[in-house]
């Protein structure tokens, strides 16, 4: 833009032109994916997208509580009881009783003396990182790590160091490294990694941080109510519970509501209360979300068959389309992603699934563990078998209409396909989504 | 220039040269990031393997101030020098 005098004005946002370029080119094809409305909601796996009955596929919602009638109700009370926010953080308005009671309901349920709820997620992460790991001290980040650990990492003063994904080796050679160095060593992984859905090796990982004298924590956001006997999420699931000295997770997920929690065993837990600045400086969470939560709590260990279906529902989908010959990730979990080739080709699949009904996310790199563009979907439990197999469907013809599958010839062929030839193609596009790491 | 930075040097473009498939030119005032078109990632990656290589940890921050191959010669060189 040019003023009067011919001198270049710049805009502040002018550093944003190349996202914008970006962003617009994908507006371009069709729907832009990052720009999605929705109508109307109907149920946990249907929402209004122009008019027509969408199939959710990418919500993260895994027990399918967000239309529980009991959250419902319990969030409906709260709402007429205690209003609709608390207008403030906790250490300047003060707690609710069920900001108290809510924690008392993880702590509970985690079988740990303390917890701290937070306003999101991402906040948990955010607080817990910057405040356990203070200056002079080491944060070991898994290269694939989510962004709320990566961001809790910048926000505090600890030296910041990446071993590589799943690696437990890698993790040690770097612990060895910094042995003689004075700090604390935090190392940070997670239960279900979101973009392919593979777990944690946290058995391995429990062992290295004995031996070296570090400390653990556990991000369950994906794995609260997925994972272990009693949903407590893969550290209970790997039996190594004792070792991981902080969990944290989300209410953004398999609880249906907003908000984020850490729990731990460690005395003096508390004190955190006024020394965490994203726990003490933000409002806190409304009454309805907690009330709602701690019914989710409740509904999700009332019901472990919910469980059980979610990973039915899992095997539908992932074995569904691996057979298929797509590119899934290297295990099966409620996260199940599909690897393309490149970003166009990614935005033109998206909307053709769109357009034939299915929703799901589009995770395009540097968001991606390696430069293959991921359509990421998540299973519910309250997803039905033909939902699933729509979906499955689906993938399939508009697979063959790109040309990502193979088209179909004949009858022997085919066969032939999908004994050889599609495993070999599936292993190796999954080396090139970073699934074998 | 000290003996190790120029061994350290003389080493990271070593790596980068196997990393990279097309020749370019590196030296000393090359620029990582804009000169050898590496996204992020692989940015990363090449960090990791440099840590490895050289048997150090280059914390995130000091991985962030740094642009040129000289830089980053300079950097491992100090980092060389704590252990
Ligand atoms: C691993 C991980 N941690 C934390 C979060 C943040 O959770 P929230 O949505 O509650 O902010 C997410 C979800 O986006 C996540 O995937």
């Amino acid at each position: 833009m040019n003023c009067a005098e011919g001198i270049e004005l710049v805009s502040i946002l002018s550093k944003f032109a190349p996202l914008r370029q970006t962003y617009d080119s994908l507006r371009s094809v069709g729907q832009n994916p990052f720009e999605m409305v929705f109508e109307d909601m109907l149920s946990s796996t249907e929402g209004v997208y122009k008019g027509r009955k969408t199939i959710l596929l990418g919500t993260n919602n895994y027990l399918g509580l967000t239309f529980d009638d009991a959250c419902i109700e319990e969030a409906v009370t709260a709402v007429r009881a205690h209003g609709t926010g608390t207008t403030g953080s906790r250490i300047a308005n003060g707690s609710y009783g069920t900001h108290r009671e809510l924690e008392h309901s993880l702590a509970r349920f985690f079988d740990r003396k303390h917890c701290m709820v937070f306003s999101t997620g991402y906040q948990a992460n955010l607080g817990m990182l910057s405040t356990l790991a203070g200056k002079g001290d080491y944060l070991l980040l898994d290269t694939d790590s989510h962004a709320s650990i990566y961001d809790g990492a910048r926000l505090g003063h600890a030296e910041v160091v990446r071993f590589r994904h799943n690696d437990p080796d890698d993790l040690y050679k770097r612990l060895k490294r910094l042995s003689d160095l004075p700090g604390e060593k935090l190392v940070v992984v997670e239960g279900v990694y979101s973009m392919l859905g593979d777990t944690a090796p946290l058995r391995e990982f429990a062992d290295v941080k004995r031996q070296m004298g570090a400390w653990l924590m556990v991000d369950e956001a994906h794995s609260l109510g997925v994972l272990g006997a009693n949903g407590r999420g893969l550290a209970e699931e790997a039996g190594v519970e004792a070792d991981c000295d902080f969990v944290v997770g989300t209410f953004s997920k398999s609880l249906g509501s907003v908000g984020g929690f850490c729990v731990s065993n460690l005395d003096d837990f508390d004190v955190l209360r006024v020394a965490c600045r994203p726990y003490m400086f933000t409002a806190s969470l409304p009454p309805a979300i907690m009330a709602s939560t701690i019914m989710a709590l409740r509904r999700m260990q009332e019901e472990p068959q919910r469980r059980q279906q979610l990973h039915e529902n899992a095997q539908r989908l992932y074995h569904g389309l691996r057979k298929l010959g797509f590119a899934v990730g290297p295990q099966c979990s409620p996260i199940v992603s599909v690897a393309v080739a490149d970003a166009p080709l990614a935005v033109e699949f998206w909307n053709r699934l769109l357009e034939g009904g299915v929703y799901l996310n589009l995770a395009l790199p540097p968001a991606t563990p390696t430069p293959a563009p991921l359509l990421r979907s998540s299973v519910s439990a309250v997803h039905t078998a033909a939902q699933i197999d729509r979906a499955v469907q689906l993938f399939e013809a508009v697979g063959r209409q790109l040309g990502v599958l193979p088209p179909v010839v004949n009858q022997a062929r085919k066969r032939q396909a999908a004994v050889a030839p599609i495993a070999g193609h599936a292993e190796v596009a999954m080396v090139a989504s970073g699934g074998a790491r | 220039m000290t003996e190790t930075s120029r061994d350290s040097q003389a080493e990271i473009i070593d790596g980068l040269r196997q990393l990279l498939k097309k020749q370019v030119p590196l030296d000393a005032s090359t620029n990582i990031v804009r000169d050898l078109q590496l996204d992020s990632l692989a940015v990363m990656d090449f960090i990791m393997s440099l840590e490895d290589r050289f048997e150090i940890v280059i914390p995130l921050d000091r991985v962030a101030e740094v642009e040129t191959l000289g830089e980053l010669a300079r950097v491992v060189d100090e980092l060389r020098g704590r252990n």
